[in-house]
């Protein structure tokens, strides 16, 4: 995906790639805590369905996906299983963050074995607060995650701001 | 390159060939799987090392501490309002069932007793929130085992129950609806008759489950006569709810003890079952789901009028001294223990919670087991990390 990556190819070819990348977000669920349960409804229940955005949530593994999700806390020593985990995954990869916990600590803000905040460890690109977030939200999140990938180029992507669901 | 030395390499190397293969059946080379500290049979993050001998399990360690987050440390510089918000996140599918002991031991601690009408609430309420917690165990032990289904019909019939919740209580998972001396709120117009229709839906389910999962031949071939824990093995253990009864031992303490809440005055049936194998443990709770609609369906039928809320003071200090409770919790048995030295903050909290003494039993568990067995029998134990580590 070198030339991806470098921003080279032709616009109508980015843009198709990005529609593409758009509609088959795999998603690796990596639950932790409170949250894992909010995120299996999102992703597992009938009612929330999140298949129907185009989001296959049943990767096997990191190596395999596309976004990951970490919600939940993250303690101390999960720390370097997640930066594993993030390295795993294959380029184009995005993070979103789930929870107050995984965003800066949440109720645990004071805890000794606590880490306050994921985006200590990996970048993340979206953050989704509540605690625990309804599903509705980590799906808006994850809809405005596929309102980036449509426009982006690949070159920039780094730089962005993340965005923050409201 | 002579037939003879020929002959005499081709019989050497027959003979190597054989020895190879004595050797092979003889000993196997050890193997240590690491199971976690991410996978789906573990509930969140507990990790198991096993020591593998071909497809047998000869050793297994639980290793916790992936999800500590340092409550009891957490509870010295929080007040006791503050710390319900905090327990509420222990076992994270049964919020509510987390607050009720801790706030029954600083009642005790200030001898203050909720109005009647708050404990039957608190009854109910404790009750929906062991229904929301084990109709996902229902499911979920389909999906260790390879059916996919049942756990999509767990969560479409646990939204509606934690929608009653969320009515009366403002949170679908961590409520914090517990105040010392009462409740925060009284209950919303029309939910006693909604909450009825749920109680349906939840039979329902639970006949469904019985039919699709517990009914099923390939789900009993992989439960029955797997994980057996006998009942002395597992009080030895301080296996606690469901995980003891199903190992034929007849003690629930919302029967056998003053909890507190009003269980006692309710016409219904402690569930055991005589095998203590993965199957046991999965019939027992199934069971246990419809003693909750039971009882849920008492309580709504029974509460009293009157307020929702003792009188306390508005800044709350809880006098000198040391309370335990426990309660039997959705998971077993869940107690605090609070030491108090008359401050804004407690000086010390114990908290016993039911999942660290079932994963205790692991190591003596799994040993002699089939790798897929593994899996089961965490399964069936049911424990949930935030639970385990605190």
């Amino acid at each position: 995906m070198g030339l991806v990556e470098n921003g080279k190819l032709p616009k109508p070819l980015t843009a198709l790639l990005n529609v593409s990348r758009k509609y088959s977000l795999w998603v690796y669920q990596w639950g932790l805590a409170c949250c894992a349960i909010e995120m299996g409804a999102a992703f597992g229940s009938p009612r929330y369905d999140v298949m129907r955005l185009g989001v296959i949530p049943f990767p096997a593994s990191p190596r395999q996906a596309d976004l990951v999700v970490v919600s939940g806390t993250v303690t101390d020593k999960m720390a370097p299983a997640v930066k594993r985990l993030y390295e795993q995954m294959p380029d184009p990869k995005y993070v979103i963050s789930m929870g107050s916990c995984a965003n800066c600590g949440g109720p645990y803000w004071d805890s000794y074995s606590v880490t306050k905040g994921v985006d200590q460890i990996i970048p993340v690109d979206v953050y989704v607060p509540g605690c625990p977030p309804r599903p509705e939200a980590l799906l808006e999140g994850i809809v405005l995650l596929q309102e980036r990938i449509r426009s982006e180029d690949m070159g920039e992507r780094r730089n962005g701001d993340p965005i923050v669901v409201s | 390159m002579t037939a003879t030395t020929d002959a005499r390499k081709l019989a050497y190397i027959a003979g190597q060939a054989a020895d190879a293969r004595v050797n092979v059946e003889l000993e196997t080379e050890g193997m240590t799987l690491n199971i976690g500290p991410q996978h789906p049979a573990t509930h969140g993050t507990l990790r198991i090392i096993v020591r593998l001998d071909g497809e047998r399990v000869i050793a297994a360690e639980p290793v916790m501490g992936y999800m500590h987050r340092g409550y009891e440390k957490l509870t010295e510089v929080r007040t006791y309002p503050q710390i319900t918000t905090l327990v509420n996140r222990i076992d994270w599918l049964g919020s509510f069932a987390n607050e009720v002991p801790f706030i029954l031991a600083a009642e005790r601690l200030m001898e203050v007793e909720a109005p009647p009408r708050a404990q039957w609430i608190r009854t109910a309420l404790f009750e929906l929130s062991r229904i929301a917690n084990v109709v996902l165990f229902l499911g979920d032990m389909g999906v260790q085992l390879g059916a996919i289904t049942p756990v999509f019909f767990a969560f479409r019939d646990r939204e509606f129950v934690l929608n009653q919740i969320e009515a009366v209580t403002g949170g679908r998972f961590h409520p914090n609806f517990d105040r010392i001396g009462g409740l925060k709120d009284d209950l919303p117009k029309g939910w006693i008759d909604e909450t009825r229709g749920v109680l349906d839906r939840i039979r329902t389910f639970c006949d469904e489950m019985e039919d699709l999962v517990a009914g099923n031949e390939i789900f009993q071939a992989r439960t029955r006569g797997i994980g057996v824990i006998p009942a002395d093995v597992g009080l030895s253990y301080g296996l606690s709810g469901a995980n003891i009864r199903a190992s034929g031992v007849d003690w629930d303490l919302r029967r056998d003890s003053e909890m507190g809440l009003v269980h006692r005055e309710l016409d219904w049936k402690v569930w055991t079952h005589p095998d203590g194998d993965s199957f046991a443990r999965y019939w027992v709770r199934l069971q246990e789901v419809r003693e909750a609609c039971t009882i849920v369906g008492q309580c709504l039928d029974g509460i009293p009028s009157g307020p929702v809320m003792a009188k306390v003071p508005r800044i709350i200090k809880v006098p000198a001294g040391e309370a335990y409770v426990e309660t039997e919790n959705p998971l077993g048995i869940m107690g605090y223990y609070i030491v108090s030295k008359g401050e804004l903050v407690p000086y010390r909290v114990k908290i016993r919670s039911a999942s660290f003494n079932n994963v205790s039993i692991t190591p003596w568990l799994l040993k002699g087991v089939y790798v897929p067995d593994v899996i089961s029998i965490l399964a069936s134990l049911y424990f949930i990390l935030g639970d385990i580590d605190r």
